[in-house]
């Protein structure tokens, strides 16, 4: 029996639930009040300062550049599309002080608790038994090491290596731009590891917690398909990308390796996954933001950006092998992800919606094997399909603090087979609601501290959450797995 | 996990949220007043105007406070946090002496003016161009920024400068602008070719007292105050206001303005310019007879 797990024994507990339910509340409830009546009494924004990286360089303000870090406003995607530019002629470092060097720091320790129920688990007298796996306690998240700017005029680069809480390193991105080429702001090349020219940036969302700390949908597959592939993932490969001068008008171009963004042909970006070298994925994106106009005698709604974007890709379905053992990925079937997507304001109030669908060849709805050729497609195989989105709610109080929500139901339009799961096209739905709240006591121009508190609740129909919450196997495939989140952090960039 | 044991976890993380807020709130009060823009006076009252545009002080605030306080600061006087890496300095508002200006030195400069000048940024400093904010915000912002000086209330912008049609670019144009120079002691600043290396160029100081270079022509870099050839002559007709740079209204005929217009531009050997085209095609051929630019020609340069 597992200790660690002994009280999803008596899970059921309503007297224990009820006060569970009531400290928790009354923990964010605190977490609430004391943010808020710092920013109500405070205002320490007066003096703020920040962005680790480029706020030595240029000396703007943090909020300059971000709605709430991460995520960027306006002029900060203008500056990202620059290369990390602001396009005076101080561009080049060799305007900088000779100890100036581009890198920041990030990290959040904090305390969460998980749930998730309709688990199975080692009974305490033997045998299984079903309910629910409850963790809490202190945590630690990755750290990002990220180093970004400008080689010279024009020559622009990001690295980022990033770990996992047990400090195990990875490049999360690691490119090199060429901007402005023509002296045109519609052509940059990038070239290596980056983040899709995504609208809604997973890399650059609020959210931090297991079940709300990413969109479901851009790692979301059909039960039972071998597709690996994430929109939210970085990819690497080369981006030919452009915008007009204020970046209302943005497109990018890209063509991608089809290893998920790994890297040494046979190595996937998952460990010990299979290699999928020798195709080439394609990603596009388009979006154009304009003014909205607020009534006589007021300033505007705010900028409104609307977008849509498309991948094509392709993974494989068998592999030649060396003794078994898989050497390159072969037989190649196609996918797709289509959508669109949205950055609204209305004053205060920024809302993020998405629409995405996505469709995968039959092939890749079967069961990954290592097979040397292309199995046999099964009769009643169809190629999987699924669609959905999310809307996502910022309300800025003011640059220091916002309070956040969101809304995400995915539905698998088609499954690969009739009898995955419990054999119903809901099966693998999802829905997730997530609430949550940052504070930003510090944004000085050496680094910031933003106070995350968050409660995020997904439910998964006869599937194992996406977040991974629980023990990995569902006792009750007709009935839907609830994993929640409660977590509170202290997100800080140096 | 049992009641007793959530209840401690809730007693810790309640702790811990205390204990960082208290520290925070410690390491800022010796930082922080209540309002970091409460020295901004008459913020509901003030508007700007710009073509159709009518700016809003109090909205301006609000944007000020997320964009522009790090480096001008909460008081306006240019001593944001990061003030003391930059240089040159940012703007300081309470003097409301501002560079770029279309108006009369000494005056005050119009809304439109504010609005160009957070539109275009200062290629030459840190300030960056505001374009990405929309217009409308930036017309807030100019509204804001005249919160901060008692003059915007007393005083009203002065007259904006009569430019008129620019004259056709020729040698004759071009060697009556070097004249100029030479008589009006530019290059006493900007050195004989442009460089910025003229004897007086180490002893200027701006109005603060803070040591300023001249411009270099020589360099390929944008003017501070606008690219083109209108630009250049409304910089030397109104003066940068808080550098050494002086108006020169009062010594050139308009008219001579765009000679002296079409000899700078000749200095800017980096940038192809029609100006300059013909300056070298005139010089290959009689560059023997023109006086060198400089003390030795005091009877004049040609």
């Amino acid at each position: 029996m597992s200790t660690k797990f002994c009280e999803g024994a008596n899970p059921m507990n309503v007297k224990w639930s009820r006060w569970k339910t009531i400290l928790t509340c009354a923990f964010l409830a605190l977490a609430i009040v004391l943010c808020d009546a710092r920013a109500a009494s405070a205002l320490p924004t007066g003096k703020v300062m920040a962005i680790p990286a480029f706020a030595r360089k240029y000396g703007l303000p943090c909020s300059a550049c971000h709605t709430a870090w991460p995520e960027l406003n306006n002029f900060g995607q203008v500056f990202r599309d620059n290369g990390y530019q602001l396009m005076n002629d101080r561009d080049s470092p060799i305007w900088q002080n000779p100890s100036y060097f581009p890198i920041s720091f990030r990290i959040t320790p904090a305390w969460h608790r998980e749930t998730a129920n309709n688990q199975v688990f080692d009974g305490a007298t033997g045998g299984n038994a079903i309910g629910s796996v409850t963790q809490s306690g202190f945590d630690l998240s990755g750290m990002d090491l990220w180093s970004a700017g400008t080689i010279y005029k024009n020559i622009s680069f990001v690295l980022l290596p990033s770990s996992d809480p047990t400090a195990v390193w990875h490049f999360e991105s690691a490119f090199i731009r060429f901007d402005n080429l023509w002296h045109s702001p519609w052509l940059n090349v990038k070239f290596g590891r980056f983040e899709s020219d995504n609208l809604i940036s997973e890399k650059r969302f609020l959210f931090l917690s297991n079940n709300g700390g990413s969109y479901q949908i851009y790692h979301f597959t059909p039960p039972g398909d071998s597709n690996n592939f994430g929109y939210g993932d970085n990819q690497i490969g080369v981006e030919l990308a452009g915008h007009s001068a204020n970046s209302y008008t943005r497109y990018s171009i890209a063509v991608l390796s089809s290893n998920e963004g790994g890297v040494n042909f046979t190595t996937d970006v998952v460990p010990g996954a299979p290699p999928a070298s020798r195709s080439y994925d394609v990603a596009l994106a388009f979006s154009q933001a304009f003014n909205a106009p607020g009534p006589p005698g007021e300033s505007g709604f705010g900028l409104e950006r609307v977008g849509a974007f498309a991948y094509i890709g392709q993974r494989p379905t068998a592999y030649q092998t060396q003794g078994g053992a898989p050497l390159v990925g072969i037989d190649n079937k196609p996918f797709y992800r289509i959508g669109f997507a949205g950055d609204l304001s209305y004053r205060n109030l920024e809302l993020l919606p998405l629409f995405m669908y996505g469709h995968d060849n039959a092939y890749l709805g079967l069961v990954p094997g290592l097979a040397s050729t292309q199995p046999t497609l099964p009769a009643g195989a169809q190629a999987p399909t699924f669609y959905g989105g999310f809307l996502e709610a910022h309300y800025y109080l003011n640059p220091q603090n916002v309070a956040l929500a969101r809304f995400e139901q995915i539905n698998v339009g088609q499954q690969a087979f009739s009898n995955i799961g419990n054999g119903s096209n809901s099966n693998g739905n999802i829905t997730a609601v997530s609430f949550g709240y940052r504070w930003y006591p510090i944004m000085f121009s050496r680094g910031g501290v933003a106070l995350d508190g968050e409660y995020s609740r997904v439910r998964t129909i006869g599937e194992v959450p996406l977040s991974g919450d629980g023990d990995g196997t569902v006792a009750n495939p007709n009935n839907a797995v609830w994993s929640s989140s409660i977590y509170f952090g202290i997100d800080f960039d140096f | 996990m049992t009641l007793k044991k959530y209840a401690v976890t809730f007693a810790l993380g309640s702790m811990a949220l205390l204990t960082a807020g208290a520290t925070v709130s410690t390491a800022q009060s010796h930082v922080n007043s209540p309002d970091p823009l409460l020295g901004a006076p008459s913020v509901a009252s003030e508007t700007s105007h710009i073509g159709n545009l009518t700016g809003n002080a109090e909205s301006g605030k609000h944007l000020y406070r997320r964009f522009c306080i790090g480096c001008h600061g909460p008081d306006g006087n240019g001593q944001g946090m990061n003030a003391q890496w930059i240089d040159p300095q940012p703007r300081d508002f309470t003097e409301a002496t501002f560079k770029c200006r279309s108006t009369p030195t000494g005056t005050l400069p119009t809304d439109e003016d504010l609005y160009n000048a957070i539109t275009r940024g200062f290629v030459t400093t840190n300030m960056p161009s505001w374009r990405p904010l929309n217009p409308q915000q930036r017309a807030d912002l100019v509204a804001f920024v005249k919160t901060w000086s008692p003059r915007w209330a007393k005083e009203k912008p002065g007259a904006v400068l009569n430019i008129p049609p620019e004259t056709p670019i020729t040698i004759e144009s071009i060697l009556h602008g070097r004249e100029l120079f030479q008589k009006l002691e530019c290059w006493k600043c900007h050195g004989p070719e442009g460089h910025a290396d003229g004897p007086s160029a180490s002893t200027l100081t701006d109005s603060k007292g803070v040591p300023i270079k001249p411009f270099n022509f020589s360099t390929g870099e944008r003017f501070m105050c606008g690219d083109t050839n209108r630009d250049l002559y409304r910089i030397f007709m109104t003066g940068l206001d808080g550098s050494p740079m002086p108006s020169f209204a009062d010594v050139i005929q308009p008219n001579d303005g765009w000679d002296l217009v079409h000899f700078l531009r000749t200095l800017q050997v980096a940038l192809p310019n029609q100006e300059l085209t013909l300056w070298q095609s005139y010089k290959a051929a009689h560059g023997k007879d023109l006086k060198p630019i400089g003390p030795d020609s005091a009877g004049g340069a040609q």
